[in-house]
């Protein structure tokens, strides 16, 4: 068990924050008093917390070292002097190791200034739930001080690549979303790509080339089981789930030409959704499911369309840059997140559809791969750091950033998972 | 004599073919060849496969054969053939033709620029465009099989023209 825990731990993203944000809320997250019969908690709670904040680019945590006391409770904190330094809220807390094995994390956020408890909390857990919560503190937190709903408490998936040219091996895994507890899903020697989440968070279809042709698998993520959805000749590309799970939109070329079709995913029943003699791909789902969103080249380049989930006709999305290509939308559907290729340089950029505006937010030269927090407030996306393959995640209004790397081999087309229901 | 009849045969089909798939820009000169497209098929094919059958005395495992030169270059985002590629395809589409039996995998790839999926895309068209030359050359279809990696399995490493030169291709594997 410690040998498995300590591998996964080996194998984890490291996240760096490579650009700061003006304005984040100062708060200080106290280290979380320990009582048990080991001479530490198994988890650093405080530590989980504190890394997650800051993570949303929204709050700023003091460092341990500005801490000037160490409270554990209401009753020892003097709020005259957190507000010396300058933080607005105070996070303490402790855990309990219980005689037969359970944990209880209590806590307690503060308004340093008012001097009143904003949340108070105890939550009963095992040992291999202290992780998850302390994302869940981080979650209740986070929306207590900005009025938005944490994402915390989600997963990502992505697919990492080592070996050489000649002889790579492709694994798709999922993480927390702070890259630990790294777990395995497919191992391959041929390439893996394309993972899309159901939306209860349960399966993920992927394409595999296993047989050395594409294949679409959907696999439940705690038991490994999987099924083959499709297998057609040519392209099984692009899976993107309906948002009540019940269909895929998936590209096929069995008809001769890469074309978007939605698929039952308990039937298999197909029925095809565009009909151009040029690329159609890349398909995802409105999140009111009234429209599938694609790229298409029928233009003369790579450009986003939008069509009615029914059929009908392609209405273009996108006019600046001569790319643009794999879409995603964000929770509330009003944005689109997409691979901008301009001058040579691929870079994240969003279509505000409201406005019409196109904004980039990131450096290219080559990212791809955008993908929506479930809370809409963060995109990941895989970029290049010198040579190496990375995880990058930028938030929607393109001021704050973080990278995403393994200690060794490529990491890329990550994929958000939505909330945990 | 034969050799060059069937190359310009080829040549003019790929320029109608083009003609025909192209989404884009329309290549120019494919116009004025378009009409004969659709009656120039059937006896294109015929004598485009007596023509190449000449060449069928090649082995697949002579490094000195033109049958040893087992991958096709493309342009950036761009499925036509260049006329080397065509020249090449000659060869192969001849001994397939001699050789029934025997089946050819294509395999198409692009360079990392760009999405995965529409990579996918893009190389399922180059590999299809081969397909297309080799039909018209008299190969049968049971004969090949199609395959698209998109990006997933680069030739050369690196992010420079170089490497992506080298990734931009259809491979031939028997």
């Amino acid at each position: 068990m410690l040998l498995l825990a300590s591998s996964t731990v080996r194998a984890a993203l490291t996240i760096e924050i490579t650009q700061g944000m003006e304005g984040a809320i100062p708060v200080a997250v106290v280290p979380f008093g320990w009582s048990g019969n080991t001479a530490s908690a198994p988890e650093n709670i405080a530590a989980i917390i504190s890394a997650d904040l800051n993570r949303s680019g929204r709050i700023e945590t003091l460092a341990d070292r500005d801490l000037i006391a160490h409270p554990t409770e209401g009753a020892q904190v003097q709020f005259q002097n957190w507000r010396m330094v300058k933080v607005d809220d105070l996070v303490i807390g402790k855990v309990t190791g219980n005689a037969d094995g359970t944990f209880t994390v209590q806590f307690e956020l503060y308004d340093v200034f008012r001097g009143n408890q904003l949340i108070g909390s105890s939550f009963p857990t095992s040992r291999d739930d202290l992780r998850r919560v302390a994302h869940h503190i981080s979650d209740l937190i986070y929306e207590k001080l900005t009025g938005e709903q944490g994402a915390f408490n989600t997963r990502i998936a992505y697919v990492t690549t080592s070996g050489s040219t000649k002889n790579k091996s492709y694994t798709l895994l999922v993480a927390d979303s702070d890259g630990y507890n790294p777990q395995t899903i497919l191992t391959s020697k041929q390439p893996l790509m394309s993972p899309s989440w159901s939306p209860d968070g349960q399966q993920i279809a992927y394409v595999s080339f296993e047989k050395k042709l594409a294949e679409i698998y959907i696999q439940q993520v705690a038991s490994g089981s999987r099924r083959k959805l499709a297998a057609f000749k040519g392209i099984n590309g692009a899976p993107a789930w309906s948002p009540n799970g019940r269909q895929l939109a998936l590209t096929l070329s069995r008809d001769g030409n890469p074309e978007i079709y939605i698929m039952d995913v308990t039937s298999g029943a197909l029925r095809r959704l565009t009909s151009s003699s040029a690329i159609d791909t890349e398909p995802v789902w409105t999140p009111d499911a009234s429209s599938i969103i694609f790229t298409s080249d029928r233009g003369g380049s790579a450009q986003l369309y939008r069509v009615p989930v029914g059929g009908g006709k392609a209405q273009r999305l996108t006019f600046e840059g001569k790319y643009n290509a794999g879409a995603d939308v964000s929770p509330d559907g009003r944005k689109i997140a997409m691979v901008h290729g301009n001058n040579g340089n691929y870079r994240i950029a969003v279509l505000d559809l409201d406005s019409g505006l196109l904004r980039i937010l990131t450096d290219g030269p080559l990212d791809e791969s955008p993908s929506f927090s479930p809370n809409g407030s963060m995109i990941i996306y895989a970029t290049r750091a010198g040579n190496r393959e990375v995880l990058s995640a930028v938030s929607v209004d393109g001021r704050f950033r973080q990278r995403l790397s393994l200690q060794a081999g490529d990491v890329r087309e990550p994929v958000w998972s939505p909330f945990e229901k | 004599m034969k050799y060059k009849l069937s190359k310009v045969i080829v040549v003019l089909l790929v320029a109608v073919m083009a003609g025909c798939s192209s989404t884009g820009d329309k290549q120019e000169g494919s116009v004025s060849i378009e009409d004969k497209g659709t009656s120039a098929d059937g006896s294109a094919v015929s004598s485009g496969a007596a023509g190449s059958s000449s060449f069928s005395n090649y082995s697949l495992d002579d490094p000195n054969s033109p049958l040893a030169q087992r991958v096709i270059y493309f342009e950036y985002d761009s499925a036509e053939i260049t006329m080397d590629g065509q020249d090449l395809l000659v060869h192969h589409a001849g001994f397939l033709v001699a050789n029934p039996t025997v089946h050819v995998t294509l395999e198409g790839h692009t360079d990392e620029r760009g999405s995965r999926e529409y990579n996918i895309a893009l190389g399922d068209r180059r590999a299809l465009s081969i397909q297309r030359v080799l039909e018209l050359n008299g190969v049968a279809p049971e004969q090949i099989t199609v395959v698209s990696y998109g990006e997933e399995k680069p030739a050369a490493d690196g992010n420079s023209e170089a490497a992506w030169r080298l990734n931009r291709r259809v491979e031939l594997l028997y």
